[in-house]
Order: C-alpha cells, then sequence, then structure tokens
C-alpha cells in the first residue's frame, strides 16, 4: 500500500506535487531542499517480488528513507520515488530487469521527512531454478562529480 | 573414499592450526577420510576448483558464487556473528583524511582477496577512482598492505577488516582508518561439493552443536569464532545476488 504523504511528517518548507506512479496510483508528494549525506561505508539494501513490492529491507534502507520497517514491507518500491527523478530512468530500469539483465543508475530518492539522497543504485533480477523470482536493489554512496551531472541531466529528461 | 577439503587463502595465519584440529574433528564425526589441503594463494585455489579437486572448502564470498552457481556446491554453516568488511586507511601521516579527497592515479595497496578487493573498490568509488584509474599495488598479505603504506609505497590500503584490527597496535596507531564498511551480509560459508552432499544434513547438525561441548568450544576458539550458525540456500543466493551488484 502507499498513502499520500502528510505534512505533519515533513521536516522544514516544503513543496507540493502530485506524481502519477504505476498503474493508475496517484500519490500526493510533499518535498523539501533538504539532503541527507549517503553514509560511509554502508549498502542500503532491498528486494521485491515481481511487481516492485517491497520483500525485504536492510537497517541502512530504513535509517535513510526514515520509514520503519512495518512501513516498507508490503509497499511499493516507488515509495522513493522523487519528482526531481525523471520517469525515463525508471521505465529504463523495468525494461532492463525484465529482460534479465542488470540496471545501474543514479538515483535521487525521496525520504518519509521530504528530504532527499542520492545514491548509485543497481538492481538485478533474482533467479531460482531459471525463474526470476523478485529483484534485489543495493544502493551505494556515489560520487558527487556524478551527482552534479546528474542533477544537470535529469531535468531535461521530462 | 577420502575427499579434500580446503579454506579459503585470506584466513589468518593464527588460525592455521586451528583449521588442522577441525579437520581431525571432522573426520572423527562424520567417519569419512578427509584430507586439508591448503594453497598458498586465490590462484591455486581456483585452479583446484576448476579442476573439481574440492570437495568441502570454507569459502570467501566471492568464491562461494562462483562454487554455488557454477559447480553445485551447497552451503551448510557460517561462523555465527561474523561477516567480512573491508577498511580502507591511510598512513596516519597523510594529509587525506576522506575518501573524497584522493585523486586519480593513486597507489592503492590491496591483496588478491577477491571480496576484500571489491568491498574496498566500492568505497572508493565516492572519490570516481576505479580500476582503470588508479595504480595498484599488490601485496602478498594484509601486514604488508600496512607496510606500503608506512614506507610510502602505497597512499591508500584496502584491507580486510579483522586483518586490520589483528595488527599490531604499533602499525595500527601509525595508520588512519578512512572508511569501514558496514555492509553484514557478506560472509565466509563452509560450503560441501557434488561429492559429500551426502554428508551436508549430518555436518548442519554436528556443527550446529559443537559449542555445546567443551572440545567443540576449544576447536572454535582456535578457528577464532564462537559457534557455527546455518545457512540456507535462499541466505546464500540473496548473499550472491548482492555480489552481483557489486561486481561493476
Amino acid at each position: 500500500m502507499i498513502s499520500d504523504m502528510q505534512p505533519d511528517d515533513i521536516v522544514g518548507d516544503f513543496k507540493e506535487v502530485y506524481l502519477q506512479l504505476y498503474n493508475s496510483i496517484k500519490r500526493r508528494i510533499l518535498y523539501t531542499d533538504i539532503e541527507t549525506p549517503y553514509p560511509d561505508g554502508k549498502l542500503i539494501v532491498s528486494t521485491t517480488d515481481l511487481d516492485g513490492t517491497i520483500t525485504h529491507v536492510n537497517k541502512s534502507f530504513v535509517e535513510m528513507s526514515g520509514y520503519t520497517e512495518e512501513e516498507l514491507i508490503g509497499a511499493p518500491h516507488c515509495i522513493l520515488r522523487h519528482p526531481d527523478m525523471p520517469p525515463a530512468a525508471f521505465k529504463d530500469l523495468w525494461n532492463t530487469v525484465q529482460k534479465g539483465e542488470k540496471w545501474q543508475g543514479f538515483v535521487k530518492n525521496l525520504r518519509k521527512d521530504g528530504g532527499f539522497y542520492w545514491v548509485k543504485a543497481t538492481v538485478i533480477p533474482n533467479i531460482r531454478k531459471g525463474s526470476v523470482v523478485g529483484y534485489t536493489s543495493v544502493r551505494r554512496k556515489p560520487s558527487r562529480k556524478k551527482v552534479e551531472e546528474c542533477i544537470q541531466l535529469y531535468p531535461t529528461l521530462f | 573414499m577420502s575427499y579434500t577439503f580446503t579454506v579459503s587463502p585470506d584466513f589468518s595465519p593464527d588460525h592455521i592450526s586451528g583449521w588442522y584440529i577441525f579437520n581431525t574433528w571432522l573426520q572423527r564425526q562424520t567417519c569419512e577420510a578427509i584430507h586439508l589441503e591448503m594453497f598458498n594463494d586465490f590462484d591455486e585455489l581456483h585452479a583446484a576448483i576448476h579442476n573439481d579437486q574440492i570437495d568441502l572448502i570454507y569459502a570467501n564470498p566471492y568464491d562461494a558464487a562462483m562454487l554455488v552457481r557454477e559447480k553445485g556446491f551447497l552451503p551448510v554453516a557460517k561462523a555465527a556473528g561474523e561477516s567480512d568488511e573491508a577498511i580502507i586507511a591511510v598512513a596516519e601521516s597523510s594529509a587525506v583524511n576522506a575518501v573524497e579527497e584522493l585523486k586519480q592515479g593513486v597507489r592503492v595497496a590491496y591483496t588478491d582477496d577477491p571480496d576484500v578487493r571489491l568491498m574496498g573498490m566500492i568505497m572508493l568509488e565516492p572519490a570516481d577512482l576505479n580500476s582503470e584509474n588508479i595504480t595498484p599495488v599488490l601485496a602478498g598479505s594484509y601486514p604488508v598492505v600496512a607496510k606500503h603504506l608506512l614506507k610510502n609505497e602505497a597512499d591508500v590500503g584496502i584491507f580486510l577488516a579483522e586483518a586490520f584490527d589483528d595488527l599490531s597496535n604499533l602499525i595500527k596507531n601509525q595508520l588512519k582508518v578512512l572508511v569501514r564498511s558496514q555492509i553484514s551480509v557478506i560472509h565466509h560459508a563452509l560450503l560441501v561439493g557434488p561429492k559429500f552432499q551426502h554428508q551436508r544434513d549430518a555436518m548442519t547438525e554436528l556443527l550446529t552443536a559443537m559449542h555445546h561441548d567443551e572440545k567443540g568450544v576449544a576447536i572454535l576458539k582456535s578457528l577464532g569464532f564462537s559457534a557455527w550458525e546455518k545457512v540456507d540456500d535462499e541466505e546464500t543466493e540473496f548473499m550472491i545476488d548482492l555480489m552481483d551488484t557489486l561486481a561493476t
């Protein structure tokens, strides 16, 4: 399940936008300009089922996203979707992993408190006995230079 | 029939006798003839794996991926509460205080331990460093990585965290840790090959009960950990998937 973001959860001044997510789901997004730096030495790890519903998260995911584990398990992975991310990036991600290939890219993720954090994300299909049973996403600290390039590039992809 | 057991060459030299004692114990418990073969380096180990000469192995995560996916090995157990972590360090006298300050062409000392190098290179990525724009300084062991830093033959070193922690205080005091990984889910594991899988369930039972008797506790101590913990297939598959995501 995914619900609209609530002003009470937001830290700092925020903007509001409605994002069209997968299928016909629309989500009210409240977002700020506050960046949380990626912690050194950590990996953010999650797995989803074939529909993109979160089935596993690690501690770093919980810490960085601001959600509790209970809120994350069962939620669609697009709970992290930031309005500054071009839809084309996620279309490319899904097209790639559904072909059974690895996807890698730089992603601006949305926190529960409206803030954001940049990651270098890698997503791979989980193949068990020859069939894809889900996807694993591992995020690591990105280079600032690459992030700056994405800040310039992504607005041109809408 | 005799089986061959080996241990990933990145084990601490302090525990070599422990593995021989463990092997003797394992033979008695399973009533199987098991020969412990120690390889000097990863090249020798990989050649033996390639030639299907290994039946049991305490493998590092990188080799575990290949053994499970390509050679039909199955996981049995891992050291309870232990995980493989890496450290990026420089000499204490270095002006560098953060990974982001490292520049292309930097001299990076590391061993041939593939998973530690992988984790270490990931921690250098925030400085836009990769295997193509660093100057590699290959070392035979982690104390030699430290030596390269202290003699200014390398600017930065990649260590297995456990090996770094085992360095003498005299050496550690002359080094500065920039980053210590906190990945938690990457670990060594005891795997059984296709010819030894008839013993998998019995071994799981034996190993996970080992810390309940006095002799078992003493052997575990000589290996450097407190207990074995069962590892199931999915946990290993998950770790391998995770390693796959890092291998780019």
